[in-house]
């Protein structure tokens, strides 16, 4: 049902098929890297979209759950559990199947979390956090909820920074490749670089598969009533406080999932994945797409990611997102697409959907 | 049948030193009106959103259809069968009049995040079911041109409804009215009177407050009045018209009439 809401997935699958011999033929090849790690930045955004444009409720802490799947993802899988073979969980692990042996750059042996275990051991504790902040964080509103989740974001920061299991400053560099399944895996290396680029875009697209599904669903429509009347939404039955919770955790984990992957992609992840800076930018790319637009935020992640990790902004790249988060606030605050002069782009490419 | 269908138990709530509701017992009988008068600032809404679950009393109990709900959150009375209407009507003004009824359907339907992301096959059943009812409800209403429109642009008059038939679409037994007439001219009254009797009639008992005189003595089988947060009379409108303490909170000491003369 609803048919028409997919029209824009099959064109954007059709643009990402075109894209990469179009990257061939203007001898870009490399381009695809930073759109493979673009795509990954946009899984956050299309979680916090969900969040901010839907059930509209704000955070400043998104990069806090990059960082939590990120981060556990390379601690799980680059810890070496080889002296501690012989204790009870770690037996139980292996016997599970959850470890893998595997030799470190210098032919030592290893014994680690396979990803797959990682992978999910991220996501189950980036859940749970996501939970335990919002059970209390989520009933605040406005500002007061802006400043709650920017103070979880700088506290996931400090920790990251102090903590010698996350490498502290330097981070975590040596994270293995991923093996999904049928030979593919998330490797950043250049021979691993076309089957990333459609690795990437099929979790994106996946991604925007379910959100798209969600806000044209029951609950989709709950979460547009809460956020704009939230007291009515309550009286009729709507129970805010659950939705919105739900909705925070969700969009974490997508953030969480963003964090996995590029982690294993980039093969490191260090502090400045971390910074309230990141967070600030996944809010502007949220504003800049319009709020409540999935397909305009995920335009925006793609195109302003790329030219920030092209160096394109150079040494302004947060300054940057500041600028844009202040002037869309100030002449745009419905999204770039939705002024007057330029809606007839969002109108011919969402027809009436909310998406 | 006499049997109180709503309930209120010695109701207490503060606001800082402020006593809004003073020890406030009453009953709504099943199928009928019920209104709730007095002057400004007597506690008719606080009473409302007492029973709505809005704000939580500070002592006392709210049993419905025999059972207490006390303390109960708004969605959880909403689904037990309680709807309402606002003062100052809230709408959600972004979306359509169609898709502000299907909000109204939510406590009657149950697909989650889950199915709603998958796109579950028997969602669509849901869907289309939600849609049907949420249209029959506006057809009924006379609303079935602005199904489409944005619900911000449509006149006063008409949100009023439209917030009426989205209290209707959870399908309650029980409705609270707070000012359906405010801000509303004679006509409007006129059929915003014939439409409460005719939800009554359907078996959705209703409570209303009202200022509109005319319309509470009109459709109101009973009449609670309240004064300074505390009830003060309770009955069948011609008693309460000729109540002595009425007349006074309304009219001024020298109205009472003398009971010798």
């Amino acid at each position: 049902m609803g048919g028409r809401r997919y029209i824009p997935i099959i064109v954007a699958t059709l643009l990402i098929v075109a894209g990469q011999p179009v990257l061939w033929a203007i001898a870009r090849p490399y381009y695809m890297t930073q759109i493979t790690m673009s795509a990954y930045y946009a899984l956050v955004v299309i979680g916090l979209c969900l969040l901010m444009g839907y059930a509209g409720q704000v955070s400043l802490g998104h990069a806090g759950f990059f960082a939590i799947g990120g981060y556990t993802s390379a601690v799980l899988t680059t810890c070496n559990l080889l002296a501690r073979q012989n204790e009870v969980p770690i037996t139980c692990f292996r016997s599970l199947g959850l470890l893998v042996e595997r030799q470190d750059l210098y032919g030592q042996a290893m014994l680690c979390f396979s990803p797959w275990a990682a992978f999910v051991a991220a996501l189950l504790l980036t859940a749970g956090i996501a939970f335990l902040i919002g059970l209390p964080v989520i009933r605040l509103k406005g500002h007061y909820l802006a400043m709650a989740t920017l103070g979880f974001g700088l506290i996931i920061y400090r920790i990251v920074l102090g903590a010698p299991v996350f490498g502290q400053a330097d981070g975590i560099s040596n994270v293995p490749p991923f093996e999904l399944f049928a030979g593919l895996e998330v490797n950043g290396r250049p021979p691993y670089r076309v089957q990333n680029y459609y690795i990437a875009w099929a979790a994106v697209l996946a991604a925007m598969l379910l959100a798209i599904n969600l806000v044209h669903s029951r609950v989709g429509r709950a979460l547009r009533s809460i956020h704009q009347n939230e007291e009515a939404a309550h009286s009729l039955g709507v129970n805010t406080f659950q939705y919105k919770l739900s909705t925070f955790v969700l969009s974490a984990v997508f953030a969480a999932v963003g964090g996995a992957l590029l982690t294993h992609y980039n093969g490191s992840i260090g502090p400045s994945e971390v910074t309230v800076m990141k967070s600030v930018r996944y809010v502007s790319i949220v504003a800049v797409g319009g709020m409540a637009n999935l397909w305009g935020a995920l335009v925006m992640a793609i195109a302003l990611n790329v030219l920030s990790l092209r160096g394109n902004f150079g040494t302004y790249d947060d300054a940057v997102f500041g600028m844009i988060l202040i002037v869309i606030m100030l002449f745009a605050p419905q999204g770039l697409l939705r002024m007057p002069n330029l809606r007839w782009i969002s109108t011919w490419f969402s027809r009436r959907s909310y998406g | 049948m006499d049997e109180a269908f709503l309930e209120t138990k010695k109701l207490h709530r503060f606001f800082g030193g402020l006593h809004a509701v003073n020890d406030v017992s009453f009953a709504v009988r099943r199928d009928t009106i019920t209104a709730l008068i007095g002057p400004n600032g007597a506690g008719k809404t606080t009473l409302f959103n007492l029973i709505a679950g809005t704000i939580p009393p500070h002592g006392g109990e709210v049993h419905f259809g025999g059972r207490p709900i006390t303390g109960w959150k708004p969605h959880a009375i909403a689904s037990r069968g309680i709807a309402r209407t606002f003062q100052t009507t809230k709408l959600f003004l972004q979306m359509t009049v169609l898709e502000n009824v299907m909000v109204g359907r939510h406590p009657r339907t149950r697909s989650g995040f889950v199915a709603g992301m998958l796109n579950l096959p028997w969602t669509w059943r849901e869907h289309a079911e939600i849609e049907a009812k949420a249209m029959a409800i506006l057809e009924d209403l006379g609303l079935s041109q602005y199904a489409g429109q944005t619900a911000a642009n449509l006149p006063f008059g008409r949100q009023r409804v439209v917030e009426f038939a989205r209290a209707l679409a959870t399908e309650p037994t029980l409705l609270l009215l707070d000012e359906p007439a405010a801000g509303l001219n004679i006509y409007e009254t006129q059929e915003l009177s014939e439409l409460i009797l005719r939800i009554r009639d359907r078996g959705v008992t209703c409570l209303v407050v009202e200022h509109d005189m005319s319309l509470v003595m009109n459709i109101s089988d009973d009449v609670v009045v309240l004064d300074q947060g505390q009830k003060i009379a309770e009955g069948p409108p011609r008693t309460i018209q000729r109540h002595p303490d009425v007349i006074r909170i309304y009219l001024g000491e020298n109205h009472v009439e003398d009971p010798q003369s």
